[in-house]
C-alpha cells in the first residue's frame, strides 16, 4: 500500500494532467499546475473517491495546494 | 436507439409536454425517471412507461421541499446509475396583474420553476462530469423572450433560465456536458385548456403557422437536443412556437 502522499500526487498528476515529477509538496493547483476553478473542483471529487471520504465545501476550498492536500486527507483518514 | 443505457430524470412528467418528452427519451432507448408532485401522478408515469415498453419508473418530488431535489438524484443513482440527461420541465403559472399580484405567487413561481433547476442541475453535475457527457435541458417559455401581461413572475422565471443556461454551458462545456433550453411557443396542455376561447383565437392569429403546438413537437426538439447530433450545439435556446416569435 502506498502512503498517502504518493497517492496523493498520483491523482493531481493524473487529473491534472502533469508528470508526477512536477507535483511538489508545495506546488499550488492553480498558480504552479495550471489548474482552473472547475479543475480544483474536480481534483476533490478525486480525492474524495480515491480515499472513501466525504469533504465539505467548506474545506475544499481551503485545499489550494498539495501539502495541503497530504494534511487534509492524513487528519480526516480513519476518523 | 441513441441513447440506449442512458439514465434520464424528466420534471413534471405526469402529463403534458413533461409527458411527451418522456416518451420521447423512452424512444430512443434512455431509461426515464419521470417525477409528479403526488404518488398517484407517479404511478401513471410508471405505467404510460411500461405501456410503452420502456425502462424506467415515476418517483414523487415535491421540488419546494427542503433536500428532496438531492434526495431523488441519490436515489436514482442508487437504483438506476448516473443521470446522463436532465430536462428540467416541471412549472406551474400563477397569473396576475403586477399591481395584483400576491408574494405567494411570486414565491410559488420562483421556488418551483426556478430553484429547482439550480437545485437539481448542481446535484446532477458530477455524475455528468465524471462520465464526460451530460445533457441539461431547460423547458423555458416563448414568454420569458416576448413578455406576457399578467405573467411578469412566469416570464421572470422563464427569463432566468436563459441567463443560467449560457452560464452553466460555459461552466461546463469543456466536461462534454451542453446545457441548452427549450422554449415553446403556445402549445395544447392542460396549462393553457384554462385560457378563454377569445384569448386563445387572438393567440392564434399571431402564430405563422395558425395553430396551437402539440406537445409531441417541443418532445422531439428536446429529443435532438439529448442526442449526439446536437453534440456541438451548447448555450442556445430553441424556439419551438409555429412562428409566434422570431429571434
Amino acid at each position: 500500500m502506498e502512503n498517502i502522499e504518493q497517492r496523493v500526487k498520483k491523482i493531481v498528476a493524473e487529473q491534472l494532467g502533469v508528470p508526477e515529477t512536477d507535483v511538489k509538496n508545495e506546488s499550488s493547483f492553480v498558480n504552479d499546475l495550471g489548474a482552473d476553478s472547475l479543475d480544483t473542483v474536480e481534483l476533490v471529487m478525486a480525492l474524495e473517491e480515491e480515499f472513501e471520504c466525504e469533504i465539505p465545501d467548506e474545506e475544499a476550498e481551503k485545499i489550494t495546494t498539495v501539502q495541503q492536500a497530504i494534511d487534509y486527507v492524513s487528519g480526516n483518514l480513519d476518523k | 436507439m441513441s441513447l440506449a443505457g442512458k439514465v434520464a430524470l424528466v420534471t413534471g412528467a405526469s402529463r403534458g409536454i413533461g409527458q411527451a418528452i418522456a416518451l420521447e427519451l423512452a424512444a430512443q432507448g434512455a431509461t426515464v425517471i419521470g417525477t409528479a408532485t403526488s404518488d398517484s401522478g407517479a404511478e401513471a408515469i410508471t405505467a404510460y412507461l411500461k405501456a410503452a415498453g420502456a425502462q424506467g419508473s415515476g418517483l414523487r418530488l415535491n421540488v419546494t421541499e427542503e433536500g428532496a431535489c438531492e434526495a431523488l438524484v441519490a436515489q436514482i443513482e442508487k437504483d438506476f446509475g448516473g443521470i446522463a440527461i436532465l430536462v428540467n420541465n416541471a412549472g406551474i403559472t400563477r397569473d396576475n396583474l403586477l399591481m395584483r399580484m400576491k408574494d405567494e405567487e411570486w414565491d410559488a413561481i420562483m421556488d418551483t420553476n426556478l430553484k429547482p433547476v439550480y437545485k437539481l442541475s448542481k446535484a446532477v453535475m458530477r455524475g455528468m462530469m465524471k462520465a464526460r457527457w451530460g445533457r441539461i435541458i431547460n423547458i423555458a417559455s416563448v414568454v420569458g423572450a416576448t413578455g406576457n401581461p399578467g405573467q411578469t413572475n412566469y416570464s421572470a422565471a422563464k427569463a432566468a433560465l436563459f441567463g443560467f443556461t449560457k452560464s452553466l454551458a460555459r461552466e461546463i462545456g469543456s466536461r462534454g456536458v451542453t446545457v441548452n433550453a427549450v422554449a415553446p411557443g403556445f402549445i395544447d396542455t392542460d396549462m393553457t385548456k384554462v385560457l378563454p376561447e377569445e384569448q386563445k383565437a387572438a393567440l392564434v392569429q399571431s402564430i405563422a403557422l395558425g395553430r396551437l403546438g402539440e406537445p409531441k413537437e417541443i418532445a422531439d426538439a428536446v429529443g435532438f437536443l439529448a442526442c449526439d447530433k446536437a453534440a456541438y450545439i451548447t448555450g442556445q435556446t430553441l424556439h419551438v412556437n409555429g412562428g409566434m416569435y422570431m429571434n
